[in-house]
């Protein structure tokens, strides 16, 4: 019928002009996500750059020593003492819900509906529950191995991000972990999301319950210092004021001791990142994992004995020949085999690396540590270098196991996109799986919008539990049941009622105004670099440039590759005459507005650009986890951080932006206070809000 | 000042984006795109073939021996044809209107979802149970569960002009 014909076509039209709106959104958030990840190398960079140029004034001396020091050289008797819950009291007005130990199954259901109802376990259940989940993960091997035992099914969950209400939707779909419904969970279960602690309480104690029955895995995110950056800490430190700092300590541990991989009946490999061409079983099951406390930290030292030295830097120490203080380009942390040239990488792959360097980071900074006197042990005894070796080794299989991701060309090249692990392809799939007698390598790690994903002919699945990941609707979760023919069932789900309500036109609405902004904001960033290359096209100042010019311009700068064509619809509003924009006028137009003014525009930007690394150093120098830095601290940050960055900052500005923030105690700043107060916010167009009028 | 938009301007700017909208599906970033998008990418660029029209253009654009992927070195050509000369062009609101008014033999005004999905999914080219879905869920008025489809094409076309 000629009618219904009619609307199926223009139907199918409109839905695939969403669908495509749909994919630049995922492809936004994507390019942004991973370009966000970079700051990881450039973290490390200034780490490096504090290294060799701290000068011998005693503040700054202090400051630095300050975020290495080596703080956790106490044995673990004693640090046992340190966590103990015993003298910290429950007060009557207590209304959540109350732990016995050993676990009851009543106990942990009850836990879960306290957590559904918003309430807070109390500091005291936290780190008892936290100290025996120590305990027992202590004793487990690096490598968990599982049988199906001929009927079992085993349900195996990705990313969850701190997105209690996938977790709990799981449950409701699949059952609680039991001895019939045994679970893994594959890494990731913090930051981003707001209620990791929940979910790793929750994880914690049916571990406890069933520890024969639930497998967890260690993700890139169980990591203190990425913790840092991407919200956990904040959440911790947010939630418990009193005891936060003990419970991240002991939290410090309890990753390291996470187990590294889970085998199921011997042939199915179950890990959170991924492989490369040298990752070896068999090494990986050897090595002591609890010595890999951070992928941003070298390796603790084997045999540490006693308490460290004071440290006492000395920034011109003798240099070995081996050993060049000079700073290096940080390429990526691990040894990489050299750089593909760059049409042959990965979409998102944005940089295109030049160079590589002469020895693992790793290497040079334990190396540097030691040559100014920040060794664990007494006497001065140098590493062997097979020992050096080894460490290296081993270093490697782990954060290639926790940061690696699959790529569709042959190879095996370093992953700077995340600044750890690889990229792998499908021979080395191949040849590790078959080396090791394996079939198939469950991973996760990567947002797929679906929950899941194969790739390499099939014998490598991504799944990924976090729904809703960049914004409502963005994606599903999935999660596999495996029996003992070992082909993987996927179940798909997304949480959020609100998601169901919405239609799919609404749903990718939302996503891309998200995306949108993101990108706003992004382009904000960078406005000073934007406005140099577009004066670039404009040779005679006025003011003017051409869209396609606009569109190259932007393509340069931001190194985030998407179709900036199609997206210039979108992102340039303002009227253009004759196809030329008034590039000025554009930014004004931009609707992102900062929460405070500050005179000075290139302070300001460099704050945007650097946002999230700011948090993080600030949080590290912050070492007693008070919330405060006092202002001699954030000024030498400040000075620190913007001689790294070559701009020019002056000490007018700095006391200006100090100025401008309402500290209201004896020289300490609140961070909180003052990430906040450099949150971009969009201005609200047209009318400005009116307050509510009291009634 | 030089004619802006001569014939080569036009076929530029016309290849440029259909090469934006090739390159959001290319994952691999080599130039290919699984041929199970492209129905995606044609009509993302304008255009309302029929799913007929869209297996013959797809069976122009595969290789001799299918490897399920689509060049863009194909691709090109191809849709730049069928940019240029205006093919599978925009179905206008009145049309789409009277189509409705031909399925509302009772003339009410508006559908139930049952009847939409009687003709929908038998009829012309059926949806599958998911498009169905997904169009209820966009046109059917919460309130009085009917398809006033009037307002639903009037929305719809307004999204068009975005």
């Amino acid at each position: 019928m000629r009618a219904a014909l009619l609307i199926q076509r223009w139907y199918r039209q409109y839905a695939a002009r969403l669908e495509m709106r749909r994919r630049c959104s995922w492809n936004i958030f994507q390019s942004i996500e991973y370009s966000g990840q970079q700051d990881h190398i450039k973290l490390y960079n200034f780490f490096g750059y504090l290294m060799d140029h701290f000068t011998s004034a005693s503040s700054q001396r202090n400051l630095v020593s300050q975020m290495f020091r080596e703080s956790d050289a106490f044995q673990d008797v004693e640090w046992e003492k340190q966590f103990c819950y015993k003298d910290i009291e429950v007060p009557d007005v207590y209304a959540g819900p109350h732990l016995s130990f050993p676990l009851t199954i009543s106990n942990v259901t009850e836990l879960v509906d306290a957590f559904k109802n918003k309430q807070k376990l109390h500091a005291r259940y936290v780190l008892q529950l936290l100290g025996k989940t120590w305990t027992l993960l202590r004793l487990m091997p690096n490598i968990s191995h599982v049988c199906t035992c001929k009927h079992k099914e085993i349900t195996i969950c990705g990313d969850l991000h701190g997105h209690l209400e996938d977790l709990l939707l799981v449950f409701y779909k699949n059952g609680f972990p039991s001895a019939e419904t045994p679970y893994v969970f594959n890494g990731d279960f913090v930051d981003r999301g707001k209620e990791s602690m929940e979910i790793l309480l929750v994880l914690f104690a049916f571990l406890l319950l069933y520890p024969h029955d639930v497998h967890l895995n260690r993700g890139n995110h169980e990591d203190h210092i990425v913790n840092l950056r991407y919200g956990f800490t904040k959440e911790v430190l947010g939630k418990y004021q009193v005891h936060g700092k003990m419970i991240l300590k002991l939290l410090q541990k309890i990753f390291s001791c996470l187990p590294l991989a889970t085998v199921i009946d011997q042939k199915v490999l179950i890990l959170h990142g991924g492989i490369s061409d040298k990752t070896d079983l068999n090494l990986i099951g050897k090595l002591d994992r609890q010595r890999f406390v951070s992928a941003l930290r070298p390796l603790k030292r084997r045999e540490a004995s006693g308490r460290p030295k004071e440290a006492a830097l000395d920034p011109d120490g003798d240099d070995d020949d081996d050993f060049s203080m000079g700073r290096r380009r940080v390429q990526s942390l691990t040894h990489g085999t050299p750089m593909r040239p760059r049409q042959e990488l990965p979409r998102h792959s944005v940089h295109s690396g030049s160079g590589r360097t002469g020895r693992s980071v790793d290497e040079e900074l334990r190396e540097r540590r030691r040559l100014a006197g920040l060794s664990l042990s007494s006497d001065s005894e140098l590493y062997s270098a097979e020992v050096q070796e080894t460490d290296a080794d081993e270093w490697k299989q782990i954060v290639d196991v926790l940061w690696s991701d699959p790529m569709s060309q042959n190879g095996c090249v370093p992953n700077e996109v995340r600044g750890g692990g690889c990229y792998w392809g499908p021979d080395v799939t191949q040849e590790v799986l078959d080396r090791h007698k394996l079939k198939l390598l469950i991973r996760s790690h990567e947002c797929k919008q679906e929950g899941y994903e194969f790739c390499h002919n099939g014998r490598v699945v991504t799944i990924f539990s976090a729904s809703n990941y960049y914004d409502v609707g963005s994606n599903r979760g999935a999660y596999i049941r495996l029996g003992p023919d070992l082909i993987p069932h996927f179940k798909l789900f997304q949480a959020s009622r609100s998601t169901r309500e919405l239609t799919l036109r609404q749903s990718v609405g939302r996503t891309e105004r998200s995306a949108l902004q993101a990108l706003r904001m992004q382009l904000f960033a960078h406005k000073s670099a934007l406005i140099r290359e577009f004066q670039e096209y404009d040779p005679q100042c006025t003011g003017l440039i051409s869209l396609k010019h606009w569109a190259m311009a932007v393509e340069k700068v931001l190194r985030l590759s998407l179709p900036w064509r199609v997206l210039r619809a979108q992102l340039v509003t303002s009227s253009t005459r004759d196809g030329m924009l008034n590039y000025h006028d554009w930014f004004n137009q931009l609707s992102v507005q900062p929460n405070t003014e500050i005179a000075n525009a290139s302070l300001l930007e460099t704050l945007y650009k650097h946002h999230s690394n700011l948090e993080s150093i600030f949080r590290m120098i912050d070492t007693d986890h008070s919330g405060l830095i006092s202002f001699e601290e954030f000024h030498q940050t400040w000075k620190l951080l913007s001689s790294h960055l070559q701009t020019d900052i002056s000490d007018k500005a700095i006391a200006d932006l100090a100025e401008s923030i309402d500290f209201n105690k004896d020289g300490s700043i609140d961070i909180n206070e003052f990430m906040e107060a450099f949150r971009l916010v969009e201005q609200s167009r047209g009318e400005r809000e009116e307050p509510p009028s009291p009634e | 000042m030089a004619d802006k938009y001569n014939a080569e301007t036009i076929i530029t700017e016309t290849q440029k984006r259909i090469s934006n909208a090739f390159d959001v599906f290319d994952h691999e970033s080599n130039k290919t795109v699984d041929v199970r998008e492209i129905g995606t990418i044609i009509r993302s660029l304008g255009c309302f073939p029929s799913e007929a029209e869209l297996h013959d253009i797809i069976a122009e654009l595969e290789e001799e021996e299918p490897t399920g992927f689509v060049r863009y070195e194909k691709f090109l050509p191809t849709m730049t044809k069928i940019l240029l000369e205006r093919k599978f062009r925009p179905i206008p609101e009145d049309l789409l209107l009277q189509a409705f008014e031909v399925l509302d033999q009772k003339k009410k005004g508006h559908l139930e979802p049952e009847e939409l999905t009687k003709y929908l999914t038998q009829e012309g080219e059926p949806f599958t149970q998911e498009e169905m879905d997904e169009m209820l869920s966009a046109a059917v008025d919460p309130d009085k569960n009917v398809i006033l489809y009037k307002d639903f094409v009037s929305m719809m076309t307004f999204d068009d002009i975005r």
